[in-house]
C-alpha cells in the first residue's frame, strides 16, 4: 500500500514512466494476434541449415554487380544526404526547416523508393533519392542538435551581440561540432548499406534483389553467400570508410554508377494525375465515393491499429533485450575475446535484414505477429545494446565488488537507465516506421495496405496511406520529445541530446 | 594508392547503363513468377530470337514485381510483355489500344491446385472440400492469376463468402514456391498454387508427399499471354506488330519452348481474357467500388 502511495506521488519518476510503457505493451499484447501454429518445420529448417554452411555464388559477375550497386547506392546516398542535412542543419533554428526534416525522415526508404520507381523507373536515381531524402532528414536533425549543443562562447566572444554570417558559422560553430558530425556520418554509412540492401527487395539491383529471390525460391546456399557478403561489407566499413579516402571513393562511386533515370514528362504527369484521389479524378457519383471512403477508412483503421499494437510491444521488448544484450559489449561484464565475440554477435543481429528473420520465424512459428515481433526486437535491441554497452565504458566500475547479477541489477541498470531511456525514445519513431514497412511482408500493418495499393496501381490510395504512416511517425517523435523534456536529465534532452545519436563508438574496434 | 587506382579501374570497367539514344530500343519484360536466373536465361533466348527475326535490337529487362512490369509497360519502358492473366488485364486497361497477341498452347487450359498439409486430414474431392473452412490459408502473390484471382473466385463460388470469412487466417506468400514451402512446413494448412510450378517441384523432388498433397483442381481458365502496346507501329514502323506476332507464333526452337515450358504459341486476343477481367471486377481487384 505504501509502495503504491509513494509510486503515485512520484510525478517525474522514471519508474512510473517505465511502468506506463510496460503496461501499454501488456495491453497491446492481449490484443495482438499471437499464435504458434507449427507442424513440420523440420524439412525447411534443415534446408536452411544446409544452405547456411554451403554458401555458393552462382554467377560471380552478377554478384559483383550487386555488390557495386549496394556500395554506390549507399555511398552516393549518404554523401548527398550529408550535404542536404548539413545545409538544413545550418537553418535548424527555423521551425519550418525542422518540420521539413521531420517529414523527410518520417517516410521509410522503401516507401520513398516505391514512389520514385514509379517516376524514374528502376534506376540509380530512384535508389539514391530513396536513401537521400530520409537520411537527409535524419542527418539534419542530428547535425542540427550537434551544432546547438556546441559551446556558444567562441561565437559570443567574437560578436557579443550574436551574429549569423557564413564565415562566423564556419569559424566559430562548425569546428566545435565537426568531430561528432563526422562520427555520425560514418554510422549512417552502415545504415545506408543495410537500407540499400532492403531496397533490393522491391526491385533495385542491389544484394537484396538476389537475396529476396534466393529466399523466395528456397535457394538457401545463394542466400547464405549473399548474407555473408552483406555482413562482410558492414564489418569492413571501419577499415575503408575514412574521411581521407572519400575524395577517391565518392568520385569512383559516381563514375562507376552515374546517376541515371528513365523518365519523361509524360510519365511524371501520368503519375501525378494518378495520385489525385480517385473520386475527384474520375468524378465518381456520391454513392461510389462513399463506398470508396469506407473501404479506405477500414484500411487506415486496421493499419494504424496493428502498427501501433506491434510497435508498442516491440518497443518494450527491444528495451529488455537491449539491456541484457548490452552486457555483451560492456567492459563491466566481458573483456578481450569474449567482448569481441559478443559485439560481433550484436553486429550480426543488427545487420540481418528483418525480412530474413521474419521469414525464418514464419516457417518455425507459423503466421501471426510473433515472427515480426521477434525480428524487430532482435534487430533494434542489438543496435541499442551495442550503443549502450559502448557507453557503459565511460562509467566507473562499481565501487563494491559483487557478482555479475547484483552488479547488473543494482549498479549497471540504475546508472545507465537515463541513457537507456534516451536511446529507446530515439528509437521509438524508427520502430514505428519499420513496423509500418514490415507490412509489405504480410502482417496487416500500414505497409500491407500500401503494398496492395501499389500492386493494383492505386497510387492515390498508396499516397494517402503513406501520409498516415508518416503522421504516426511524427506523433511518436513529438511525444518522445515531450517525454524526454519532462523526464530525462538536461544533457539527455532533445536540444542537447545529440550524443545519444551520434554513436561515436560504433567504429571503434572492440 | 595503387590498389585504389586498380579498384577505380575495375569499377569503371564493369559499369553498365550504356544507353543507345539514337533510335528507339525494342524492350520487353515478363512478370517475375520464377527464379530470376531462370527468367534471364529463358528471355535472353527469346531476345536473341526476336532480334534475328525482326532485325532490330531486342532487349529483355527483368523486373522484381508484377506492378513493376505493368508500370514499365505503361511508361513505354517496354513495348512487349509476357503477362499473367490478371496483370495482362491491368496492363491493357492502363494502356488503351494495347493487345494480347499470343499465348502458350497450355495457357488456354490453365488451372490452379489447392494443396493441404497432411495433418488437416482433408481428402481430395471433386469439388473444393468443405473441410477447408476455418483453416489457415495462403494465396501466392497478391496480383497473381493462378495464385490469387482464380482460387479466390472458386472459394467465393463454393462458400458464397470472401476468403477472410471462410478461413481463420488468410496470407499472401508472395510466390508459388513459397506457398508450397509454407504449406509443407505446416505454417499454413491450405494453399493455392499454379499447377505448373507444383508439378515441377514434384518432379524435382522438392515436395514431401507425406506432408502435403493436392486436394482439389480448379476448372480450366486462360492465363499467360504476350501483350503489346497499341502504339508499337508508330514507334517501329508500320507492320511491326504483324511481324512481331508472326515471329512469336513461329517459335519452334525446342530450347526456348522447353524453358517456358510451352509446346508452342497460339494466337490470342483481348476477348480471351474477358472472363478474367470480369472475375477481377467482381472481387474488387480493379477500380470498382
Amino acid at each position: 500500500m505504501h509502495f503504491f502511495k509513494h509510486f503515485l506521488q512520484q510525478r517525474r519518476s522514471l519508474r512510473r514512466l517505465t511502468f506506463y510503457f510496460a503496461a501499454i505493451a501488456l495491453v497491446c499484447l492481449a490484443f495482438a494476434d499471437i499464435v504458434i501454429s507449427t507442424r513440420s518445420p523440420g524439412h525447411e529448417l534443415w534446408l536452411m541449415a544446409k544452405g547456411l554452411v554451403t554458401p555458393r555464388i552462382e554467377d560471380s559477375h552478377q554478384w559483383l554487380d550487386a555488390v557495386i550497386y549496394t556500395l554506390t547506392f549507399s555511398l552516393q546516398g549518404v554523401i548527398l544526404a550529408a550535404g542536404l542535412g548539413f545545409v538544413l542543419s545550418i537553418f535548424y533554428h527555423l521551425a519550418w526547416v525542422r518540420v521539413l526534416g521531420a517529414c523527410l525522415r518520417s517516410v521509410h526508404e522503401v516507401f520513398w523508393a516505391l514512389i520514385f520507381i514509379q517516376i524514374f523507373g528502376i534506376s540509380t536515381l530512384a535508389g539514391v533519392l530513396a536513401i537521400l531524402l530520409p537520411f537527409g532528414g535524419t542527418i539534419a536533425k542530428v547535425y542540427g542538435e550537434q551544432l546547438e549543443e556546441s559551446d556558444p562562447s567562441p561565437a559570443r566572444a567574437l560578436l557579443p551581440g550574436g551574429g549569423t554570417s557564413i564565415s562566423h558559422f564556419f569559424y566559430t560553430r562548425l569546428p566545435l561540432a565537426f568531430h561528432a558530425m563526422r562520427n555520425y556520418t560514418a554510422y549512417r554509412m552502415e545504415c545506408a548499406i543495410r537500407s540499400s540492401v532492403v531496397l533490393g527487395f522491391i526491385g533495385l539491383p542491389t544484394l537484396g534483389f538476389h537475396l529476396e529471390t534466393a529466399l523466395r525460391t528456397g535457394d538457401y546456399s545463394s542466400a547464405s553467400a549473399l548474407l555473408l557478403t552483406l555482413l562482410a561489407l558492414v564489418y569492413s566499413l571501419r577499415f575503408w570508410f575514412k574521411a581521407k579516402w572519400l575524395w577517391i571513393l565518392v568520385p569512383a562511386a559516381f563514375i562507376a554508377r552515374p546517376l541515371s533515370a528513365q523518365w519523361s514528362a509524360a510519365n511524371l504527369g501520368q503519375f501525378l494525375w494518378d495520385c489525385v484521389p480517385g473520386p475527384i479524378r474520375q468524378d465518381w457519383p456520391l454513392e461510389k465515393t462513399l463506398r470508396w471512403l469506407l473501404w479506405l477508412g477500414e484500411q487506415i483503421a486496421s493499419g494504424v491499429w496493428n502498427t501501433a499494437l506491434l510497435a508498442q510491444i516491440v518497443l518494450v521488448l527491444t528495451g529488455i533485450f537491449a539491456l541484457l544484450g548490452s552486457t555483451l559489449n560492456s567492459s563491466h561484464f566481458v573483456a578481450g575475446m569474449a567482448r569481441s565475440t559478443g559485439d560481433g554477435f550484436l553486429l550480426i543481429l543488427r545487420s540481418l535484414p528483418e525480412y530474413l528473420l521474419n521469414f525464418i520465424g514464419l516457417i518455425v512459428l507459423g503466421p501471426s505477429m510473433l515472427p515480426a515481433i521477434i525480428a524487430m526486437t532482435l534487430h533494434n535491441g542489438a543496435i541499442i545494446g551495442h550503443l549502450l554497452g559502448g557507453h557503459s565504458d565511460e562509467i566507473e566500475p562499481a565501487a563494491i565488488p559483487s557478482g555479475p547479477l547484483c552488479r547488473f541489477a543494482y549498479y549497471y541498470v540504475p546508472t545507465l537507465y537515463q541513457r537507456f531511456l534516451a536511446y529507446c525514445f530515439y528509437r521509438w519513431e524508427i520502430i514505428i516506421r519499420e513496423t509500418a514497412m514490415l507490412g509489405i511482408l504480410g502482417i496487416p500493418t500500414l505497409g500491407f495496405y500500401i503494398d496492395s495499393a501499389f500492386e493494383f496501381l492505386r497510387f492515390d490510395v498508396a499516397l494517402i496511406l503513406i501520409a498516415v504512416s508518416a503522421g504516426m511517425t511524427l506523433s511518436a517523435d513529438y511525444i518522445s520529445r515531450k517525454l524526454r523534456h519532462q523526464f530525462l536529465k538536461p544533457d539527455l534532452r532533445p536540444a542537447h541530446g545529440s550524443q545519444i545519436q551520434m554513436a561515436p563508438l560504433t567504429f571503434r574496434n572492440p | 594508392m595503387r590498389y585504389l587506382t586498380a579498384l577505380l579501374a575495375l569499377l569503371v570497367s564493369t559499369s553498365g547503363f550504356a544507353v543507345d539514344t539514337q533510335r528507339p530500343q525494342f524492350t520487353f519484360t515478363a512478370i517475375p513468377d520464377q527464379n530470376e536466373a531462370e527468367l534471364v536465361r529463358r528471355f535472353g533466348q527469346v531476345a536473341d530470337y526476336l532480334s534475328e527475326q525482326l532485325k532490330v535490337d531486342v532487349e529483355y529487362i527483368p523486373v522484381k514485381s508484377y506492378p513493376a512490369a505493368i508500370t514499365a509497360f505503361r511508361n513505354n519502358q517496354v513495348q512487349l510483355a509476357w503477362f499473367g492473366g490478371l496483370s495482362g488485364v491491368q496492363a491493357r486497361r492502363a494502356v488503351p489500344g494495347s493487345e494480347a497477341i499470343a499465348q502458350g498452347y497450355e495457357d488456354q487450359f490453365f488451372k490452379s491446385y489447392f494443396i493441404a498439409h497432411k495433418s488437416t486430414g482433408i481428402e481430395a474431392g471433386d469439388g473444393l472440400p468443405q473441410a477447408v473452412a476455418g483453416r489457415t490459408f495462403t494465396f501466392g502473390s497478391k496480383g497473381s492469376t493462378s495464385g490469387r484471382l482464380m482460387p479466390e473466385f472458386y472459394i467465393r463460388e463454393a462458400f458464397g463468402e470472401a476468403p477472410e470469412e471462410v478461413f481463420s487466417r488468410v496470407g499472401f506468400s508472395g510466390d508459388h514456391s513459397r506457398t508450397v514451402a509454407l504449406v509443407q512446413s505446416g505454417a499454413f494448412e491450405v494453399g493455392a498454387v499454379n499447377y505448373a510450378v507444383w508439378e515441377k517441384a514434384v518432379a524435382n523432388g522438392d515436395v514431401d508427399a507425406d506432408q502435403v498433397s493436392v486436394i482439389w483442381t480448379t476448372p480450366e481458365y486462360a492465363d499467360y499471354q504476350w501483350t503489346v502496346r497499341g502504339d508499337i507501329d508508330q514507334q517501329f514502323g508500320a507492320g511491326f506488330k504483324e511481324k512481331l506476332t508472326r515471329a512469336l507464333l513461329a517459335i519452334d526452337d525446342k530450347a526456348i519452348l522447353d524453358s517456358f515450358p510451352r509446346s508452342r504459341f497460339v494466337s490470342a486476343d483481348n476477348d480471351v481474357y474477358r472472363a478474367i477481367e470480369q472475375t477481377a471486377q467482381a472481387i474488387g481487384l480493379l477500380d470498382d467500388f
